[in-house]
């Protein structure tokens, strides 16, 4: 398969949380310049879901990790996290809580206790609203952790698209360096993959340094076969990650999903060597859930991958979870939620 | 830095070790000291072996080396107990059977650990696959013991089965084996393999605890030597069992005469075809399951990959790259994927393997990482540069060894799939449903798993074709392997049965001793026969008149003695010609099942033509009436007619999103001995439920009188019987016999005569394991419509082919 790129590759930018990780695990990393459409390509693209539902089943039975190696992973995770509250009650107020949880994930305890002070350990970004983005940008000023924005009329992403547009370069403006863009999935079930390369191609456009995340909405894509088209066409189009949910779909992030996605990052990485990153979000509540997550990438995409430049879960309830499973593993106790700060 | 921190960076999975101390002190329990169980109770150990853990080369108990006269203990102690277990009502045997799966239910983890204890398997497998298809089977059996009468009208039980089961699914192929004997009602002595006792000992436990009544379950370990006891000893009605061709065939050889029933679950070299419109990922991830589960040490293995040229490079590149990930070691290591082989002996036997391959010129791929010091532990290994001449390709390897060549086109990938002298499974991935429905019904094996592999339920028969063996377990099909029909048990001598009353069974014998006594002159008698246009009855192979190779003819003599005819003398070149035949014919097996009833009705049809024709030349060979044998072929040919498009398969649901296909298929080249008596009907009543069911025939027709079949092929001419679906070869029953079943292009073998042939014709037939059915001098009245124009012979020319279809957009 030959690719021209469509421009020249855009000055890497740092998205991730801790500039010393970024540059031990991705020094090169380049980021997607973007894609002729390839129409071939995408009806190449086979997606066989019952061999996907047995693979994803037996995975997490596959991978364990106990111990020391369950309370590091969990440390990971929550450097990998994009710390989300997008309600439609949102108030300053409570993303600054959810900035200042942010900033101070763990308690005290915690930290002394594992003997991890040397580590930073904090969200790779809070996720908000646009509303919210210039109070989120003070919040967590001078900490490395970015503001992502959910702009194009999220969930439904069905204004038009010079408003979208418009609401991208707003959210820039107001200092997001991350925006999650949502597809219109009407598109990918007319399968009108130059409509939709079109869109995100100019949303990438919009979002010029900042690294723009597609939300395809999975659970509305109906085939496993369409979310791997969609993933495709939204890489071509210069996607820096793909994202599974707004949150608001039936149906969430499911590691069936997250294997046709990142089978999908794996193959565009083949043919182009450019490093897409994946966001499940939606549902993943659970610190099982997320190692199970972070076996699949390790198992499908390799260790490297499991770097905030590469990978994020869209989570809020999630943090607490890890919070009570790290002092479960620090004192033997079972942990309550209502001791831990909230988000 | 700290532990958590150095994780925090590396991000290694670290040891996930399932704990083992319930296991041990089970074993401490029993003192660590196994002796059988018998008639309900534990013997005291005799003289014991070991039994270790592979995957560090500890003891783990000593287990008893099974005498004869053990084997003879458990023999009378099962034969003690049939009568009331097989008497009980269907509902009472269900409720142990259903008592004895929740109990593995309730017990799994122990034995889940246990058997990773002993067999070195990974413990993901042995807790979620292993045991919980063993609960399942419990429980789908004991549907079948309640439902028996209804499902299987007519059937009764064996009687003692003699089960010898494998060391790669110890509890598994226990279950595989002792669930259908049981729901039949019949009673069991089991042998374990030497190097997995364990479980089947902790299975023992269950039995007691499910308050199985005494001796209906009789477990007794050991090697060879054990197992051999159990195969020979006469008091026993059938053994089934599970293991390497090579011992099948010995089995084979040994019960053959015996009329013990026998079913064989053997090896294989299964083919896994990936088309270029496969999901290339998954079909990746399936190979994983297909060959490195279970180290490779699984009869069905995926051991032969079959990709397109189209996409070889791409699929290998990828299979490397999957390869390096998979987790080899212990196999108590929650997130180990390859745990340890089960004995030094198959590691030895393995190596051995591979460098005998390479020495042919195969390259061997290992994926970098380092071993557990010790253990019987092997990389997987991808082997290419290789074709079907390599020995690496042709044995079966079992181990986590997998050959990969390329095929071009679907009618390639089918030839190479079937290039093999097994026929278990085959597993073929396309995105295509035409192609896939396609392909499967041609692959030779007994199961075909589309687009997933190594998939099985209770549900779902399983077993091979060709020297896979025969039988199948599981499902409906499966319980046949352990049920009779109720007549075969009464049948008597046919000595005895005709007698006096057949007169015409003798005069061939007399004739022939008076050819002895006068120094047998060919050309005796041929003055007598009536003047007229000469008849010359020939063979007919192929569709063609064919003179006999040898160039003699067989004189054929009436009751009275007196010449009525001659045939050819066939020998063994007219067989090898007549099986070519058959074989080049095989496409019938793929005419619609509307088109072979059409043909079997209009021969039917064009024998009313002549029936009296035929009527006489019945009386003139065997002095009795032939009218109501010619009527009786007539309607014979008309019920299998009616059979040809309704004796069909079934579909299966197993618990997952997947349809099982069981799809009845032909056997292929079936040879038949046709009986001495009933010179016409002998004949038709085989070939009528043969060829009904798509297989082709070699015929051999009654010896003494076998112009009926001669003049037979006229009526095939005349009735569009495709060239070579059915052939004839006259001449001596037994010499004839052997050749057939000795050619390995033949792939069953019914023979109608004495108990001295049958058991030669059983013994003949294990060069490719053929599938017999033998009357063994018994008399079997083939004019019997009641018995004999339906399933019963249907099923002997068919075998069950599951075919797995998951599904989902």
């Amino acid at each position: 398969m030959t690719l021209k790129i469509v421009d020249k590759p855009a000055k890497p930018a740092p998205v991730a949380a801790k500039p010393e990780a970024h540059a031990a695990g991705h020094g090169a990393h380049v980021r997607n310049p973007g894609f002729p459409l390839d129409l071939d390509w995408v009806e190449r693209v086979r997606m066989n879901r019952s061999a996907l539902e047995r693979r994803a089943a037996t995975l997490p039975a596959r991978r364990s990790v106990k111990k020391e190696w369950q309370i590091a992973w969990l440390l990971k995770a929550i450097t990998l996290m994009d710390l989300t509250t997008l309600n439609s009650d949102d108030t300053p107020g409570r993303v600054e809580r959810l900035c200042a949880k942010a900033r101070h994930p763990l308690t005290q305890d915690i930290i002394d206790g594992l003997g991890i002070g040397d580590l930073t350990i904090r969200p790779a970004a809070v996720c908000v609203y646009h509303s919210f983005v210039s109070t989120a940008v003070k919040a967590v000023a001078g900490t490395g952790i970015n503001v992502a924005a959910v702009s194009t009329a999220f969930p439904h992403g069905l204004a038009p698209l010079s408003t979208r547009l418009g609401e991208i370069e707003a959210s820039v403006k107001d200092g997001a360096n991350e925006i999650d863009i949502v597809i219109e999935r009407g598109m990918v079930l007319r399968g009108d993959w130059q409509a939709l390369y079109d869109e995100v191609r100019a949303m990438r456009e919009a979002c010029g340094d900042a690294h723009i995340k597609t939300i395809l909405g999975t659970g509305e894509l109906a085939t496993q076969t369409n979310v791997a088209k969609a993933s495709l066409v939204c890489m071509l189009a210069g996607a820096d990650f793909i994202k599974t949910s707004t949150g608001k779909e039936k149906v969430n992030a499911n590691l069936v999903t997250s294997l046709t996605m990142v089978r999908m990052i794996r193959w565009f990485h083949e043919e182009t060597g450019i490093e897409i990153g994946y966001k499940p979000a939606g549902g993943i509540a659970s610190a099982k859930l997320a190692l199970d997550y972070m076996a699949l990438m390790k198992e499908e995409l390799g260790t490297h991958w499991l770097e905030p430049h590469l990978f994020r879960f869209g989570a809020s309830s999630l943090l607490t979870d890890i919070e009570r499973q790290l002092e479960h593993g620090l004192t033997g106790h079972y942990a309550a939620d209502y001791r831990m700060p909230m988000v | 830095m700290n532990k958590i921190a150095e994780i925090f960076a590396s991000l290694e999975y670290g040891p996930a070790p399932e704990a083992s101390d319930m296991a041990m002190a089970w074993l401490d329990a029993h003192g660590r000291k196994f002796g059988h169980f018998i008639n309900g109770a534990f013997t005291p150990p005799g003289k014991t072996f070991a039994t270790t853990n592979p995957a560090n080369g500890q003891e783990l108990a000593q287990v008893t080396d099974g005498t004869p006269a053990d084997v003879d203990a458990a023999v009378k102690a099962a034969r003690a107990a049939f009568p009331a277990w097989s008497a009980l009502k269907g509902f009472e045997r269900a409720k142990y059977l259903y008592a004895i799966a929740r109990l593995i239910q309730k017990h799994a983890r122990l034995f889940a650990v246990l058997e990773t204890l002993d067999n070195g398997k990974p413990i993901r497998e042995s807790r979620d696959v292993d045991i919980p298809l063993v609960a399942r089977h419990f429980y789908h059996h004991a549907g079948w013991a309640q439902h028996l009468a209804r499902e299987f009208p007519g059937h009764v039980p064996y009687g003692v089965c003699g089960q010898v089961i494998p060391w790669n699914f110890p509890l598994l192929m226990l279950a595989w084996k002792i669930a259908p004997a049981l729901a039949a009602g019949n009673t069991v002595v089991l042998k374990p393999a030497e190097f997995t006792s364990l479980t089947a000992l902790l299975f023992a436990e269950i039995c007691e605890k499910a308050k199985l009544p005494k001796g209906v379950v009789n477990i007794v370990t050991g090697g060879g030597a054990t197992g051999a006891a159990i195969v020979n000893h006469p008091d026993i009605d059938k053994i089934a069992f599970t293991g390497s061709t090579e011992v099948g065939k010995i089995i084979r050889a040994a019960t053959a005469g015996t009329g013990k029933g026998l079913s064989l679950e053997l090896g294989g070299k299964s083919p896994y075809i990936v088309f270029d419109d496969a999901d290339l990922d998954s079909a990746i991830e399936g190979l994983v399951d297909a060959i490195w589960f279970n180290q490779g040490q699984v009869c069905c293995a995926g051991s032969r990959l079959l990709v397109q040229e189209s996409i070889e490079e791409r699929f290998i590149a990828k299979l490397k790259a999957r390869m390096a990930t998979l987790r080899v070691g212990d196999p108590l290591d929650k997130a180990v994927d390859i745990g340890a082989l089960v004995a030094p002996v198959q590691v030895a036997r393995i190596r051995d393997l591979i460098a005998k391959g390479v020495a042919e010129g195969a390259e061997i791929y290992e994926p970098d990482g380092q071993l557990p010091a010790n253990g019987c532990f092997l990389k997987p290994a991808l082997v290419t540069n290789v074709s079907p001449a390599n020995s690496l390709v042709s044995e079966e390897i079992f181990g986590p060894v997998l050959v990969a060549m390329s095929f071009r086109t679907p009618e390639e990938a089918v030839a190479l799939a079937n290039n093999t002298r097994y026929g278990l499974a085959a597993t073929l991935w396309t995105e295509n449903v035409n192609l896939a429905l396609d392909i499967a019904p041609k692959l030779k094996a007994g199961v075909v798993w589309i687009n997933g592999t190594n998939q099985f339920d209770a549900a779902v028969g399983f077993g091979g074709y060709k020297e896979s063996g025969f039988g199948r377990e599981g499902g409906k099909e499966g319980m046949y392997a352990y049920l009779k029909p109720e007549w075969e048990k009464a049948l008597k001598p046919a000595s005895e049965v005709l007698g006096a009353a057949a007169p015409h069974s003798e005069p061939l014998m007399v004739s022939l001793s008076n050819h002895e006594a006068r120094g047998a002159n060919p050309l005796d008698g041929a003055e007598t026969i009536p003047l007229g246009v000469d008849q010359t009855a020939k063979l007919y192979i192929g569709g063609k008149q064919a003179r006999p190779d040898s160039g003699y003819a067989r004189p054929v003599h009436g009751p009275s003695g007196a010449l009525v005819g001659e045939v050819g003398d066939g020998n063994r070149k007219d067989i090898r010609n007549a099986v070519e035949a058959a074989r080049a014919a095989s496409g019938w097996g793929n005419t619609s099942a509307h088109n072979r009833a059409q043909i079997l009705y209009f021969l039917a049809e064009n024998l009313g033509y002549r029936a009296r024709e035929f009527a006489e030349r019945i009386a003139a060979q065997t002095g009795s009436d032939g009218t109501a044998e010619v009527d009786a072929a007539i309607e014979r040919l008309f019920a299998f007619a009616g059979w040809a498009d309704k004796f069909d398969g079934a579909v299966h649901n197993p618990p997952s999103r997947a349809i099982a296909a069981a799809m009845v298929e032909p056997l292929g080249v079936i040879g038949i001995l046709a009986p001495p008596s009933r010179p016409l009907l002998g004949s038709v009543a085989l070939i009528a439920p043969a060829i009904a069911m798509g297989n082709t025939v070699v015929l051999v027709p009654s010896e003494k009188s076998p112009l009926s079949v001669t003049d037979l092929y006229q009526v095939f001419e005349t009735s569009d019987l495709p060239s070579g679906v059915v052939n004839v070869v006259t001449g001596p029953t037994k010499a004839l016999a052997k050749t057939l079943a000795e050619h390995d292009g033949v792939d069953a073998v019914w023979c109608a005569a004495d108990a001295e042939i049958s058991a030669m014709v059983e013994k003949a037939s294990v060069g490719n394991l053929k599938q017999t059915w033998t009357s063994r001098g018994l008399y079997y009245d083939l004019a019997d419509s009641e018995l004999f124009a339906g399933d019963y012979f249907l099923r002997r020319a068919t075998q069950v082919k599951n075919v797995w279809i998951p599904y989902g957009a």
